[in-house]
């Protein structure tokens, strides 16, 4: 990489999920490899380690379990986060392990992905897991979805069976949210189409999941109609240059704000103008999701950490009822006219579970409205009442101002991850 | 329409600043811990944008080995001095003087052990419920697996299996008298990225960092500046080297690195070219395949 070529350099997140026996590991390890993203004393660390357990090859999986019980178990047991880089963009992989009991590292992973992995093994075809994968997937609105048959070196390169989990894949898909969805057949151990093309699969034309990664057209995986500004800190200096200075800072969180934008507070419903839209270096005269900046307004209105900063002309519903879909994330089930402590976006409020409509069978994915029983790893369809009115999206239209966690007041642990309906 | 689309590392500006100002909102009293390193100059650098016009809401914190370079040690005091910034430094020296921390013997012996006794000390005379660290997932196994905000229990203890879930960007920063939190804002960063952006914000970072003539010698295949602080073997031999130094931690765990990078631009084009993690110069780590999981334990960086 060139010193000069890092400037157009775009982001892109993206989590992989299969079980524990479809090449996940060996795949991110081939992807790493391939872009010289593993540094020679980390390639030599696995080495010795693999030779001292006997191993055949370099077990590239030793990459991505980084804590002793993993390495010991040779499973995953958190979230990993890796990274690697090629000319055109950065990438993070949030790399979630494959099991079932392990949902809500998934969901984890998944929350902030712009694309998924989705790993099928040739000889075994769509199967549950996979189903299960899928659905996270599209619960938690993973804009693009690529689906890598792997394994293909065991199944002779064979078209046909290449094309009928494609066929099995996209029958059950279709019933999905889910939008863009690309197909690779590949053999991670081998190489074959991750970096570049197979020379055993003349019959397929398609892109490498590389050069897919890195052309995914990721600029409307934002927000950037509905203008969203929910204020995390208010800055104020009280120094004499700064005397009177009064700003709001926070991450943009859909859309686009200018100066001299009509807004409107949410939930006090004040109104006011854009003065300006401050950085250190400067003012700009516009700014986009998912920017960090400092705006100042017009007048002085009494604005505090929560509130939400709108446009006028496009507002979101301020509410304190709320439908959603929890994943719970805890041991301890989640408790009808229980109450918890709520985050959502930089807001702080408490609620009450008002009712549970149904669970989602992760097996069959059908809806159960006679099982209220939700434990961990159990994603149902929920409503809330809030303590305060918060103004919300669906999580459909922006994932930032649709999307909530629930708190335990007793433990302080984090107990679910709701997406608004 | 416009394109509206950030560079990788604007994306990366903004997760941190929002980080940093999540922080200063969720927490009474947090610091960053600042080691004149250039992962925790660059946390300074976004902590200015984070609260710009206004000072930055929180002290710097120096856990200081008394084995530090002299080079970072002025570096610190100037920055502090030209952005007004608090400065608060524990001292390891301190903690041995008064009986708390003992001294590792030995050819090999490091005081970075000892520096976690001093930083949990640290945290409990300014009362911390908050501290800011520059650690990048990319660095090291263990911190691949890393939260933005990471739970401490009452003894500042990390229990890596059992952390909560960080979904979206919201960040659960609730906790327990006596608890407190570490809060990791370049956690996506990687190493070329923490460079490139050092490039391309013209940071200032100490001198050591670009190629110099020093007094080195060779232990176990890595350059150690010769210093007072690592008595030499009988066999090792002192010898004038052009080198520089890819991460800065104390004089007795910090390798050089045989270089002419003499400017940022060739400092970003020879770590893309090296194939030896930074981390690779580091002996701190290279104690055994765990070391890292275990001092994290037990409430180091």
């Amino acid at each position: 990489m060139k010193t000069s070529g890092y400037l157009d350099m775009d982001l892109l997140r993206f989590t992989t999920a299969g079980s524990v026996d479809d090449g996940k590991s060996t795949l991110i390890g081939r992807l790493l490899y391939d872009s010289k993203s593993i540094f020679e004393d980390q390639y030599e660390a696995i080495k010795a380690t693999s030779e001292k357990r006997g191993e055949e090859y370099v077990n590239l999986a030793l990459l991505t379990d980084g804590l002793r019980a993993e390495r010991e178990q040779g499973i995953t047991i958190d979230v990993a986060y890796r990274y690697f880089a090629t000319p055109k963009r950065k990438f993070i992989i949030a790399d979630t392990p494959g099991h079932i009991q392990y949902t809500r590292n998934m969901v984890t992973g998944a929350s902030t992905a712009n694309a998924a992995i989705i790993l099928i093994d040739a000889r075994k075809g769509v199967i549950e897991q996979t189903m299960r994968h899928t659905y996270i997937a599209s619960l938690l609105r993973i804009p693009h979805v690529i689906v890598c048959i792997n394994k293909m070196d065991l199944v002779e390169f064979k078209e046909d069976v290449f094309e009928k989990i494609k066929k099995a894949y996209e029958a059950f898909a279709s019933k999905l949210e889910i939008t863009d969805v690309h197909f690779l057949p590949i053999s991670a151990l081998k190489g074959d189409n991750v970096v570049d093309p197979s020379k055993n699969m003349n019959w397929y034309q398609g892109a490498t999941l590389m050069y897919l990664l890195e052309n995914l057209h990721i600029a409307n995986d934002q927000n950037h109609s509905d203008a969203r500004f929910p204020v995390q800190y208010v800055i104020r200096p009280m120094t004499s240059e700064h005397h009177d200075y009064r700003g709001y800072a926070g991450r943009i969180a859909g859309g686009v704000f200018k100066k001299g934008d009509a807004i409107t507070v949410l939930p006090s419903g004040f109104t006011s103008k854009i003065k300006s839209i401050d950085v250190l270096e400067g003012q700009l005269d516009e700014a986009f999701s998912p920017m960090s900046v400092t705006l100042t307004l017009e007048d002085e209105i009494d604005i505090s950490r929560g509130d939400m900063i709108v446009k006028t002309d496009n507002q979101p519903e301020t509410t304190q009822d709320i439908e959603l879909m929890i994943c719970w994330l805890a041991d301890k089930k989640l408790q009808v006219n229980g109450k918890y402590a709520l985050k959502h976006a930089s807001k702080d409020v408490r609620c009450v579970v008002k009712d549970i409509q149904y669970k989602i069978n992760i097996h069959t994915l059908e809806k159960n409205e006679e099982d209220k029983s939700i434990g961990l790893n159990d994603i149902a369809r929920i409503t809330l009442r809030t303590t305060a009115p918060i103004a919300i999206d669906k999580y459909s239209q922006n994932r930032n101002t649709g999307s909530l966690i629930l708190i335990d007041e007793a433990t302080n642990v984090t107990v679910g991850a709701g997406m608004i309906v | 329409m416009k394109n509206y689309t950030l560079t990788h590392l604007k994306e990366l500006e903004s997760e941190s600043i929002y980080v940093l100002r999540e922080l200063a909102a969720q927490f009474e009293k947090p610091a960053l811990l600042f080691s004149g390193g250039k992962d925790s100059i660059v946390c300074f650098h976004l902590a200015r944008k984070a609260f710009a016009p206004a000072k930055i809401p929180f002290p710097l914190v120096h856990i200081d080995t008394g084995h530090n370079f002299e080079e970072t040690i002025i570096f610190r005091d100037e920055l502090a001095k030209k952005y007004g910034a608090a400065l608060i430094v524990g001292s390891v020296q301190q903690s041995i003087d008064e009986g708390r921390a003992i001294e590792e013997k030995g050819f090999n012996a490091s005081r970075n052990v000892l520096q976690t006794i001093t930083l949990l000390e640290t945290i409990e005379k300014y009362k911390f419920d908050a501290l800011i660290g520059g650690a990048r997932r990319d660095e090291e196994k263990a911190r691949a697996k890393e939260r933005f905000f990471s739970h401490r229990d009452e003894f500042g203890q990390w229990d890596p299996k059992n952390q909560r879930p960080e979904l979206w960007n919201i960040f659960n920063g609730k906790k327990a008298v006596g608890e407190h939190f570490r809060v990791f804002p370049i956690s996506n960063w990687t190493e070329m990225d923490v460079w490139q952006y050092i490039l391309q914000e013209k940071i200032e970072i100490p001198s050591i960092y670009y190629t110099h003539e020093r007094e080195c010698f060779i232990r176990d295949g890595v350059i150690y500046a010769h210093a007072q602080v690592i008595p030499l073997k009988p066999n090792e031999k002192v010898e004038k080297m052009q080198v520089r130094f890819r991460t800065i931690g104390d004089m007795s765990c910090t390798g050089a690195v045989l270089s002419k990078a003499n400017s940022l631009e060739e400092i970003v084009e020879e770590v893309a070219a090296t194939r030896i993690t930074e981390r690779g110069s580091r002996i701190d780590d290279k104690r055994s395949d765990a070391a890292m999981e275990d001092r994290k334990k037990t409430g180091y960086f």
